[in-house]
This record gives structure tokens, sequence and C-alpha cells, in this order.
């Protein structure tokens, strides 16, 4: 069995989805099921006061026996507000101790601070959490936050949001060949040939929200990145034939081929 | 009466109000929530005992939707 390993956890899908940007809850929920999706990211912000006894829930949608709950510090800008984000998490979500860190350094462009990333990773190493973080796809701060006990490194494809797919694939093969946890891509994918270009560089899973959120069918979109990413893995697992440049090799026998006939054509 | 800032709102509530009644009284039903009294965060099974004092700062969170 082919499974991810995250911290103390394992999963057989590798596709992680965001639950942002549905229209409804319960596209959300059918998103989630044609995904075929084991973690969902949630994010953490203050109740609205004065609902109605009716308001619907997020966590009514999903089934939280199949699907684990990755809540995220999305908005954060400080090492400081993304620590106490995830303590409120984590005592919102019964002691839940598997979480995502991204600390942002640019509300234009929602890049990475890395500088108070790797801060926050530390303390929340500490204080005994799980700590997938997002980063840019600089190889050597990738190495840093797994030094400091992060379970898995979250790399960007590009921005958050963007659609605009691997812009590096050095730089996170770079990561990945210099990882000993999962590195998961985050952010930047746009449909499913990017995921599965992910897959296929070795990325040990996907992670993504407006591209099936956005897509002009979400439940189709979501069905489409789970097969990408399955392809993309066994490709990565049956390890590609190698490239061949400017020579041709033929498929089919050399040999057997009819006589050259003495009767030409028109 | 007493004054505590909720979610960034003011609000009048009476003196011995518990984090309980305040929830209560908010008509709060999502049980998944957490919950801080100036930035210490109050364990749900303090929710009954713990009175709120004039000038808390009150934060209530809970899970939505994001990516």
């Amino acid at each position: 069995m082919d499974l991810l390993k995250i911290g103390t956890r394992s999963f057989s899908s590798r596709l992680i989805i965001g639950t942002g940007k549905y229209k409804s809850f319960e596209e959300t929920r059918q998103a989630i099921s044609n995904s075929a999706t084991e973690i969902v990211t949630v994010a953490i912000r203050r109740t609205n006061l004065g609902q109605h006894k009716a308001e619907e829930n997020l966590l009514d949608f999903i089934d939280l026996n199949q699907t684990t709950l990755l809540p995220n510090t999305a908005g954060c800008y400080t090492a400081e507000e993304a620590v106490r984000t995830l303590r409120l998490a984590r005592e919102l979500l019964d002691g839940h101790d598997l979480v995502k860190l991204e600390v942002l350094g640019d509300a234009q462009t929602l890049f990475p601070n890395v500088s108070e990333t790797l801060i926050a990773a530390k303390q929340l190493v500490e204080d005994g959490f799980q700590v997938m973080v997002y980063t840019s796809d600089d190889p050597i701060i990738a190495k840093q936050l797994e030094d400091l006990g992060c379970v898995a490194i979250m790399p960007l494809a590009s921005l958050i949001g963007s659609g605009m797919g691997i812009l590096n694939p050095w730089n996170l093969g770079i990561i990945i060949e210099n990882a000993s946890v999962p590195v998961i891509v985050d952010a930047g994918v746009g449909t499913a040939s990017d995921a599965t270009l992910a897959m296929e560089l070795g990325c040990d899973a996907v992670l993504m929200n407006t591209a099936i959120a956005a897509a002009k069918s979400p439940l189709l979109m979501a069905k489409a990145m789970k097969n990408a990413v399955k392809a993309g893995r066994d490709a990565f697992m049956a390890g590609r034939m190698p490239k061949k440049l400017y020579t041709a090799s033929p498929s089919s026998p050399a040999s057997g081929l009819l006589p050259q006939t003495s009767k030409k054509l028109g | 009466m007493i004054t505590a800032h909720i979610n960034g709102i003011s609000k009048k509530i009476e003196f011995g109000t518990t984090i309980s009644d305040l929830i209560n009284k908010l008509n709060i039903t999502n049980k998944k929530i957490a919950l801080e009294v100036n930035e210490e965060i109050i364990p749900r099974s303090q929710f009954d005992t713990r009175m709120l004092e004039d000038g808390d700062q009150i934060e209530i969170v809970t899970a939505v939707g994001g990516g």
C-alpha cells in the first residue's frame, strides 16, 4: 500500500484540498467527496455574533470520521498571530495537533514571510504541534524548516490562487531531493496537468483550493484532480523512460516487414 | 453592569456573567468554538465557572472555509 505518511498519521489520498471560495457548504461537501481527499484545510476566524439558530456551519458538512482537518493560519502576517491562531485551533478541535502554518509577507502576492515562518515553526514544534509548513521554493529555507521539526514542507508552485502552475520545477526538485519529510506543493496549481507534473517530479502530495473552487464546474474539477494526482504518482512510481534527443526509437518490430514491391502506385 | 469587548464589539453585560451565560446570550449554538479572554485561552471545562470582568477582551473563533 502506497501510503502518505505525515508525522504520526497515514493517508491513502495524496490530494489535500482547501474549503474556501465554494458557492455553498453543500458544494464544498461534494467537492471533497469527488476529490477523494482525506485532508481538508480550514481557516480560523471570529464567529459572527448574533447568528441565527439555524445558521449552517462548515464542520457540519465534513465527515470527520473520514476527513482530517488541517487548520491553517491564512491571513496571519506575524509569527505571534500564527501561533495564537493555531493554539485556538487546537482548543477548538479538542487537542488536534496537525496544522498548516503559513505566515504571509505581502498582501499583493501573499508570498510567505520565511523569517517569521521559521520563528513560528520553532515555537509550534516546541508546543507539540505537527507542523505542515507553507514556504517559498527556496531549498535552504525548506531544509531549515525540516530541521526545526516540521512534518511536511509545502513550497508554493506559484502565487496562492494564481493558477499559474509550477514556475520553478528545478527548485522543487532540489527540495524533494534534500527532504526526508513529505514535500507537498501548496499553492499555484491551476489545472489537472499541474498536479500531475508536481507528482511526477516526486512531490508526495498536492494541496489546492482555488483550482477546484474557481473552476466552472468545481465538482468535475475535483474529480479531475483526484485522477491527475493519482496518474502523476503512478507515473513517478513507475519511473519514466529516459528521454532520447533527436533520435527516434520505433515501437513496432524492425523485423518481419514485407519485402519491397515491384509495383508502382499511380 | 460591566463592559466586555467581544470580537471587537463592546457589550454591556451583567455582573456575574459566566462564559457559558455569555455564549447563550449571544445565541452561539455552534459547539465548535474556541475562546480567549485577554489573549488567554479558556478551556471549555471552565466556561461554567469563569466570570467575566469589566474590560475583558474576549475573542470567540470557529473554523471557516479556507485554503
